[in-house]
């Protein structure tokens, strides 16, 4: 076929399956907490991918002391909790500091977040250095696995994946098996008869939105092992996210799964048929379209407004 | 001079005077006397240049996304001006220098560059990295007739009257590598890969028609990346089902890391896979990781660890003034370049006026120049070598290869 | 007449801001400034044009557009291949393979002059194009958005996206658009060449005139009773919906209108500062156009021209001085703004103007204004 053998095609057929899986789970990981943030909330975090850099700056920090002290083998794990601990505190104090006076103009939020975007770059930038920077990954994260020969699958990949599955889940059980999760729900469905029946609807405001941040730390924190780390990293994401997001239908778990999927494999299959860049092209311009068509995104019934 | 020995007698100590004259006899035995070299005759275009001092500007970004890279540049601009004060200046007169942010963004660097002639006067300028910052400065240098020493390798087909390019363009830094390395891997594929600007697209361009008509040897793929995209899996197995002998690659920015770490992820590490890259001098490797890179190699006219008297002496100061962990790439020892250069120029000439240093300054033969030997040719381009890096673990290259010296041809026949 | 300037001038306070505006724009700046500092101001108009066409739509209409930019980049593209066209005659470019072709055409290989780029040959047609194109663009993209009923922050991400396909796509087609270092050396428009010094006077002179007119001309809309629609669209869109009103046809046409003046200020910026590039047609230029008009005032037109002109020249002073705090400033700006001062400086002047003294000898000289306001018409 085409002058390979059909070995050769089977190989690339499974990593470029795997590939797109891959990107799956990147995607995921970027909009999972955007998911929440914008589809639970409605707030437009322009920052999202600010927090993102931050959970790398922590990874990249903890290599730093893993380095030092000598437990290289194990310190990524510790970063990804702390990735998502520092995050999550710094969500909980930019929601009580800016967020919360701006629930009711959502246009302004972006706005402000924008501009929180900025300052938190120019942060970045005066305290780790306008270089990029690359943590000190451990050797169990580095190289390839191979089941057979000819076939390589990335172990970073399938450690993305596993984090992916993990924290998917994760959200999944906390927001809807867990008393913590009914009370989101019923905030942000109806936030007057949520206090009435004595929910701490400011509390709960303040958790969803460190929350969002949090799981954007720990896909910053996951990234370290694909993507380069630098003061402006975060500004790379924030499209793609709002994308995968949107696509889905707002307020939709399932829709977000769904839509990070579909733009995964889309984008994995033209970029591997068309060159790289006109693949992101015509895949962003495949989700425009579809969105003009059906603008309330993949799984939503509610028209917007 | 004269403000010196006004101000002396303006004191009118009887006792300072003599001692204030010695002095003033002493430091003038080093140097360049400025009153052999009278304000008027120096300068005749109204340059801001007085008896004592001349004043240059240093343009490139200190913020947005480009200042990662443009960093290195304004530190070894800045480290050259002070040793050239440290010997006296130019002429006579010290150096000053004024810096300016072109913030990443490119109408920027033509406003500042307006500012920098029009309103300062500055008899030189260090500055642009990007060449879009360059087009967009470029009319500005040749309407208001100032000088641009630009410092970054770049994919020719320019040649300013206004401009001197100290570092390589297209063909300097692939033809040779090129050779050495179809020679090296017996190497009959390639694949090209670039981020989907003009430089990878032109260098691109000139490999592929060097590599089929001049190597006997055959492009398998060409691949450009968007600026900024991170995701490089179905490239990767592009790659992987090619399976070319040499990868070339000049993939830029934040796209470079994830190129290097996906791809050594993916299995293609240098063990398996030749790759020749020239987007990855010093300051990419902080982003990269040396264990990522261990084994490919780089074409570049510089590296940090190239061994002789004149590099080691810039290596030294270099990290004497910005720290023992700074690091320093191609493009930052071409920055460094510049105000020798211009320094020769204005020398040669005797005078600070653009159209004579320009006139004076091809044929020169910088000797101490840290990659051992420059000389500017009459396209106002340099001749320089070629080497080929070979990264280590600890993010620093081993020299595998050296070339004889190169003449900068940026319109190049046969190429376009 | 009276009637039409009254809403062209937006009442007495209107005409008098106008002519402040007017005044300091034509008269004083120009006489105060050197050339090159007026050429920074003209730059700064230039943006100001997309501030005010966000005053149009967002501040009164609601829509936050994200990919004014776009507009502002196609206007400016439109132009700048007209004046590349012209600076490639076959004599300067005779050292290319293809003389007569712009020279990023002849380093990709492109011996023939792609069709897009006939219409430019001609000015008049160009000129149409400036307006055409974009208002064209805003079109389709209103057309399929505003009938489907998208609105609020999902116009916005799907305007940023637009705005990001459309940069990706100018860079990557660098044989047709001159990729990431934009169409440059622009040199002449119709033999008149633009980089002399009393080319560039002119020209900073028409481009504050059209300003104005702009501004009037969105004084008009916004003063009609289409403007009243648009405020009552912005607060409650079904109440006017159900009144029997079209509202995607009132969005789609003030979002066109809003194109139509981003795209002049892009055609005015190329003919300033003789060039264009993508880096004003992606997502951060149009978000920062969207914080002059939010620091100028989002319901004020001529608010968001001063917006504009005191941002940016924060952002040129204090990236010559202290570039480590810009965008700390800037950032802090930006909250500062929506968070404090959602009206912005126009906001801050509302409420303080009538409490000082300066408000009152203005009432007093504002009995004279209705001679000014004759001499206008």
């Amino acid at each position: 076929m085409f002058g390979y053998t059909l070995e050769e095609v089977g190989n690339i057929v499974v990593m470029q399956g795997f590939s797109g899986l891959s990107l799956f789970s990147v995607l995921l990981l970027m909009a999972l907490g955007l998911a929440i943030i914008f589809g639970q909330m409605g707030v437009i975090n322009m920052a999202h991918g600010e927090f993102m850099t931050v959970g790398a700056y922590t990874t990249v920090f903890l290599s730093k002391l893993a380095v030092e002290y000598d437990f290289v083998k194990s310190y990524f794990v510790f970063a990804i909790i702390a990735a998502f601990i520092v995050a999550f505190i710094l969500g909980y104090v930019i929601e009580y500091v800016m967020i919360r006076h701006l629930y009711k103009r959502p246009l302004d939020t972006l706005l402000a977040t924008w501009g929180l975007s900025l300052v938190m770059q120019q942060i970045f930038r005066s305290t780790f250095g306008a270089k990029e920077v690359s943590a000190e990954l451990p050797e169990w994260l580095l190289g390839s696995f191979q089941p057979t020969e000819g076939i390589d699958i990335p172990i970073n990949g399938v450690f993305v994946m596993g984090l992916a599955l993990v924290v998917t889940v994760s959200v999944y059980l906390f927001m809807f098996r867990s008393r913590g999760g009914l009370r989101v729900r019923a905030t942000m469905q109806n936030r007057i008869m949520a206090g009435a029946v004595g929910i701490n609807t400011k509390q709960v405001d303040r958790v969803t939105f460190a929350l969002g941040c949090g799981i954007a730390g720990v896909a910053g924190a996951a990234f370290t092992t694909i993507a380069s780390t630098g003061p402006t990293t975060g500004s790379l994401y924030i499209v793609d996210s709002f994308m995968v997001v949107v696509f889905g239908g707002a307020a939709s778990l399932m829709g977000t799964i769904a839509s990070a999927f579909g733009i995964a494999q889309a984008q994995s299959l033209l970029q591997f048929f068309m060159t790289s860049s006109m693949g992101k092209v015509a895949t962003l311009m495949t989700i425009v379209i579809i969105l003009m068509m059906r603008p309330e995104g993949l799984f939503a019934a509610k028209v917007r407004k | 001079m004269r403000n010196f020995n006004e101000y002396c007698k303006l004191k009118k100590g009887l006792a300072a005077y003599p001692i204030a004259c010695a002095m003033a006899g002493l430091i003038t035995m080093s140097q360049v006397f400025a009153g052999d070299f009278p304000t008027a005759a120096v300068n005749t275009t109204g340059l801001a240049v007085t008896d004592s001092t001349v004043k240059v500007g240093i343009l490139h970004s200190a913020t947005g996304t480009m200042a990662i890279s443009e960093t290195g540049s304004i530190q070894a601009e800045k480290l050259a001006i002070a040793q050239i004060n440290e010997l006296g200046g130019i002429l006579g007169r010290k150096i000053e220098v004024i810096q300016e942010d072109g913030a990443s963004d490119w109408p920027t660097f033509a406003e500042k560059s307006k500012k920098l002639l029009e309103n300062d006067k500055v008899a030189a300028v260090f500055g642009c990295w990007t060449s879009a910052s360059r087009k967009a400065a470029l009319p500005v240098f040749e309407k208001d007739n100032g000088l641009l020493f630009y410092p970054t390798f770049y994919e020719g087909l320019e040649q300013s009257k206004n401009v001197f390019y100290t570092g390589q363009e297209a063909t300097q830094q692939i033809l040779a590598g090129l050779d050495w390395i179809a020679k090296e891997k017996k190497a009959k594929t390639y694949y090209l890969i670039g981020s989907d600007y003009i430089w990878p697209r032109t260098s691109m361009k000139i490999a592929r028609k060097h590599i089929e008509q001049h190597l006997g040897g055959k492009v398998v793929g060409e691949e450009y990346i968007a600026l900024g995209d991170t995701q490089f899996g179905s490239v990767i197995n592009k790659i992987k089902l090619k399976k070319p002998d040499v990868i070339y690659a000049a993939v830029v920015g934040g796209s470079n890391v994830a190129w290097f770490k996906q791809l050594n992820a993916a299995g293609l590490n240098a063990k398996k896979q030749s790759m020749l890259t020239i987007s990855v001098t010093e300051d990419e490797v902080l982003g990269i990781g040396g264990e990522n890179l261990e084994g490919f190699y780089s074409a570049m006219k510089y590296f940090q660890s190239l061994k002789n008297a004149n590099n080691d002496k810039f290596v030294a100061d270099f990290k004497k003034a910005y720290g023992e962990a700074s690091v320093i790439g191609d493009v930052t020892q071409a920055a460094y370049l510049g105000p020798w250069l211009w320094k020769a120029a204005v020398e040669r000439a005797g005078s600070f006026d653009v159209d004579k240093a320009v006139v004076a300054l091809p044929g020169y033969e910088l000797m101490t120049a840290p990659e051992g030997y420059v000389k500017v040719d009459p396209n106002h381009h340099l001749l320089s070598k070629l080497r080929i890096g070979k990264w280590l673990k600890n993010g620093q290259a081993e020299v595998v290869y050296e070339s004889g010296l190169i003449q900068p041809d940026p319109f190049p026949k046969g190429y376009q | 007449m009276n009637e039409l300037s009254e809403k062209v001038l937006g009442g007495k306070q209107g005409a008098l801001h106008l002519a402040i505006l007017a005044v300091l724009l034509l008269v004083i700046l120009p006489l105060c400034l050197d050339l090159f500092r007026l050429g920074l101001i003209g730059k700064y108009v230039t943006y100001a044009f997309v501030a005010i066409s966000l005053v149009l739509l967002w501040g009164n209409g609601g829509i936050l557009s994200l990919g004014q930019g776009m507009f502002f980049g196609l206007g400016g593209y439109c132009m700048a291949m007209f004046l590349k066209l012209e600076a490639s005659d076959p004599i300067s470019t005779k050292i290319q393979t293809t003389p007569g072709l712009p020279d990023f055409m002849d380093w990709n290989q492109i011996v023939e002059l792609p069709w897009f780029w006939e219409p430019f040959k001609s000015l008049p047609l160009t000129l149409l194009l400036v307006l055409v194109v974009p208002v064209l663009l805003a079109f389709i993209i209103g057309m399929a958005m505003f009938t489907r009923r998208v609105g609020g922050v999902y116009f916005s991400i799907i305007t940023q996206a637009i705005a990001l396909i459309l940069s990706i796509l100018i860079v990557g087609q660098q044989g047709y658009t001159g990729g990431v270092n934009g169409i440059t050396d622009l040199k002449t428009l119709s033999g008149w060449d633009i980089r002399t010094d009393s080319a560039k006077y002119c020209l900073y002179f028409m481009n504050a005139g059209l300003l104005i007119l702009c501004i009037m001309l969105s004084r008009f809309i916004l003063t009609s009773k289409f403007g009243m629609l648009l405020l009552a669209m912005r607060d409650k869109e079904e109440r006017v919906r159900f009144s029997g009103y079209d509202v995607a046809r009132f969005k789609i046409f003030i979002f066109c209108v809003a194109a139509m003046i981003s795209a002049i200020g892009g055609a005015m910026f190329t003919l300033q500062i003789g060039f264009m590039s993508p880096s004003f047609v992606g997502i951060v230029p149009s978000i920062e156009m969207v914080i002059f008009a939010a620091v100028g005032g989002r319901m004020s037109l001529i608010g968001a021209v001063y917006g504009t002109l005191l941002v940016n020249f924060g952002k040129t002073i204090f990236s010559e001085t202290y570039p480590e705090l810009w965008l700390f400033l800037m950032g802090g700006l930006f909250i500062a703004v929506v968070m404090f001062f959602p009206d912005g400086l126009a906001g801050i002047y509302e409420k303080y103007a009538p409490h000082c003294s300066f408000s009152m000898l203005r009432a007093r000289w504002l009995k004279k204004v209705p001679k000014v306001t004759g001499e206008r018409q």
